[in-house]
């Protein structure tokens, strides 16, 4: 069977899977843990916990705040040193709860044990609400909260629910080597997604340069009714949500619309995996495959790390920072974003940490528009990235909503493709933001 | 008949038809207009800023002439004076207030709040600020980028090579308040000019603990509260760990500065007395004739401060000139 693709834009970038060959170490567990409460789109959880207090692994220490929020469990088990607001991965004060670890001793009901547990007892309810408890977010990166996702309202029906393996970022193996270690749990994981949302076809994606997570997730949905497994091209951004809609079902998403408008829920493989610990093994979200990689590191890694994790104690574990290299990027070298402040931790979308060199991330100086129009060939949403440059410099923000730059999903293929090196996708993004300020300001009106 | 006076004559009956058309179709269609628009505009300094909240001065005139009170209604740059002239004009009352001056509420330079990381994006505030908190500990202070220099249409504001960070020249900054909304960490705010330009402002936007802050940068405001209580007239407010002047209250005594033990506080345009004097605000006694220091904006190609005597002693103030045909090239470098 021929590839499939979505249909219009995107890039080829060189894939550069360099930890596609190291198997998931368990990372061992910090003597410190700090723990986020912004880990979701959406507000941060309120910490229900005071400084002083002993958690187990397991247990809640944010709970949401409003509706699109989320549970915060603690990872580790310990005497919660401090509640207090911390500069995150980018250096924004956000609150953390600080935890110094004592021992490993998970709350009573989690079931860490290797036992594929198949039969789902629950009803759709009680399933939803299960996930919902377990603080379950999008884990390719956007983090949006699964049980909303997996909620649509009452007059949208979904049909399919495509479990997303595409993992179309360079550098990142986190997604492939779980679904090549763990197919069986993600089937599961999908299998209870499917029965929330009460839809019959479920359509797994991986892409062509990952063979052996397609053979193993062919292999564990053999014994499964209207299961499928598709096999995509290599191509950026194959798993961007709407891209996936349009690929597997050729449906489009309307502007300004979301992804249940057509009848589809994308999930991601790492969330069903996290949706069948949660479910089956009473496992909350407490830790997550995150790739280590980069070509000056002397080793490749993946490591299933407990939440709230320093990354300099990772980095540290791959014999720290190389001399030469600059950049650290937490998430892929498209849609990461680089990490000002070492001593931030993991959360759960950080799905990659990668150490890059001077001459990788050299930028080049910014030269005119050729008009070439590469930018508007790569834009995978049709969008004309060097109009909005132009409207985004101006500052005319009545144009930019004409020409739907809030249909951006920041992919960043225009910037990539540009032969002038326009910073596109920076001028983009911070129009978008104002964009979406007026939209927003006019909807409360 | 000569075909060249053909042609003349058939051009010349054209166009006196067309002309006739033309006088008919204006007759027809003419927008009546307050003819008191137009005055008011000529009154009006034409800058066409933005400050008072109106797309222009022409949008403005028309509001002033539509409004029965002025109100609040001001025009930045043109002052009490102007509004009092439209005033007569429109035989309205104007209340007058107070003229403004852009103030750079952050002394972070690059010697008392060191570089953590490098930052190699797109210059430009607003970009940097969506990234992240910025190059420095400190998340509250200057980005260094110079949107507020990109969007003073009167050359006001500059960026200094030497600190890295803008520098409002009192002379001309017409209050108009286009850097302030420029600023995406909201440090520049508009304060009252006051008395000959003398203001006492604290210089610091970190709101912090103490230590955070003081580790972050050395002229950061810890929210010691020590100005607040040697202030008599009650002018200072320590709110979220950051003491702020209320410049209706101050009455300038200046002692919260001396006060200061981060020197936060910064008083501007006072007479300098021989010992007092805060060699970075005041450099020069006013008695000795004054070097006027222009300095291009940062983003120029090298920018190199050009040191001219003046002609006459000036109160000592860094005075910044924005090259125009650079500063508009950073702005359009690929708008075509």
């Amino acid at each position: 069977m021929k590839n499939r693709t979505f249909t219009i834009g995107g890039v080829h970038p060189a894939e550069h899977k360099l930890a596609k060959d190291a198997p998931i170490e368990k990372f061992p567990i910090p003597a410190k843990v700090a723990i986020s409460m912004a880990q979701h789109l959406g507000a941060p959880a309120t910490p229900v916990v005071n400084k002083g207090d002993k958690v187990k692994v397991g247990q809640v220490i944010g709970t949401p705040t409003g509706f699109v929020s989320g549970f915060v469990h603690s990872s580790v088990s310990g005497t919660v040193t401090a509640v207090e607001p911390r500069a995150d991965l980018a250096g924004n004060k956000v609150m953390h709860v600080c935890i110094d670890v004592e021992g490993d001793e998970f709350e009573q009901e989690i079931d860490c044990s290797d036992r594929i547990d198949r039969e789902i007892k629950l009803s759709a309810e009680e399933l939803l609400e299960k996930i919902k408890n377990a603080g379950i977010v999008g884990m390719g990166g956007a983090t949006f909260p699964t049980h909303i996702k997996l909620a649509p309202p009452k007059d949208k029906k979904a049909e399919y629910l495509i479990i997303n393996g595409s993992e179309c970022e360079p550098y990142v193996t986190a997604d492939d080597r779980l679904m090549r270690e763990h197919p069986h749990e993600i089937v599961l994981g999908a299998r209870i997604m499917a029965r929330v949302l009460g839809v019959e076809t479920v359509v797994l994606t991986v892409e062509e340069n990952k063979p052996e997570a397609f053979e193993a997730l062919s292999n564990a949905t053999m014994r499964y009714v209207g299961f499928n497994v598709f096999r995509m091209k290599k191509k950026y951004p194959q798993g961007g949500e709407k891209q996936l809609i349009d690929a597997v079902t050729r449906r489009r998403v309307p502007s300004g619309g979301l992804p249940i408008d057509t009848g589809c829920v994308v999930q991601n493989v790492a969330t069903a995996y996290a949706v069948y610990q949660a479910v089956q093994k009473n496992k909350p979200l407490i830790e997550r495959v995150m790739t280590v990689t980069g070509q000056c590191l002397p080793e490749q890694k993946n490591y299933l790390v407990r939440i709230g994790t320093p990354l300099s104690a990772i980095l540290d574990s791959v014999g720290g920072i190389p001399a030469e290299s600059v950049k650290v990027v937490s998430g892929g070298p498209m849609m990461g974003k680089a990490v000002a402040n070492l001593d931030a931790t993991t959360q759960k979308g950080s799905s990659c940490l990668l150490v890059l060199t001077p001459e990788q991330t050299a930028r080049t100086p910014e030269m005119v528009c050729i008009r070439c129009g590469r930018c508007t060939q790569a834009c995978p949403m049709g969008l004309e990235p060097w109009l909005m440059n132009r409207l985004g410099r101006a500052g005319d923000t009545a144009a930019l909503e004409e020409n739907k730059i809030y249909d951006c999903i920041e992919c960043g293929c225009c910037q990539f493709t540009c032969p002038s090196h326009i910073p596109l996708l920076d001028i983009v993004r911070t129009s978008k933001a104002d964009v979406m300020k007026i939209i927003r300001s006019r909807a409360k009106k | 008949m000569n075909p060249i006076l053909i042609t003349i004559v058939t051009l010349s009956a054209i166009g006196l038809l067309v002309a006739a058309i033309l006088f008919l179709v204006a007759k027809k269609f003419k927008v009546e207009e307050d003819a008191r628009i137009d005055q008011v505009e000529a009154l009006l300094p034409g800058a066409n800023c933005g400050g008072c909240g109106c797309a222009g001065c022409r949008d403005f005139a028309t509001k002033l002439v539509s409004l029965d009170d002025f109100g609040d209604v001001q025009c930045p740059v043109g002052g009490g004076e102007t509004m009092n002239k439209i005033a007569a004009l429109l035989g309205k009352a104007a209340t007058v207030q107070a003229p403004k001056v852009a103030v750079v509420r952050c002394n972070g330079s690059c010697e008392n709040r060191p570089t953590v990381n490098d930052y190699d994006g797109f210059g430009s505030c607003k970009v940097k600020a969506a990234l992240y908190s910025g190059d420095t500990a400190c998340s509250y202070g200057c980005l260094g980028c110079g949107d507020c220099t990109r969007v003073c249409k009167f050359g006001a504001i500059g960026m200094d090579p030497e600190s890295g960070l803008p520098v409002v020249d009192d002379t001309k900054c017409t209050g108009c308040g286009a850097c302030a909304k420029a600023c995406p960490k909201g440090i520049i705010e508009m304060r009252p000019k006051g008395l000959r330009g003398l203001r006492v402002v604290v210089l610091c936007n970190n709101r912090d603990k103490g230590a955070v802050a003081r580790k972050a940068c050395k002229a950061a405001c810890i929210g010691c509260a020590k100005c607040a209580k040697v202030c008599t007239h009650e002018a200072i407010v320590v709110d979220n760990n950051l003491a702020y002047i209320d410049p209706q209250k101050c009455k300038l005594c200046t002692k919260c500065v001396d006060e200061c033990p981060t020197g936060a506080i910064h008083k501007f345009n006072f007479p300098v007395r021989k010992a007092a004097a805060k060699p970075a605000v005041e450099p020069k006694p006013v008695s000795e004739p004054e070097p006027v220091v222009e300095v291009a904006p940062v983003l120029a190609e090298e920018p190199k401060p050009v040191v001219k005597p003046a002609p006459k002693p000036v109160v000592p103030k860094v005075e910044v000139v924005a090259d125009d045909a650079d500063s508009d090239d950073v702005i359009e470098l690929d708008i075509d």
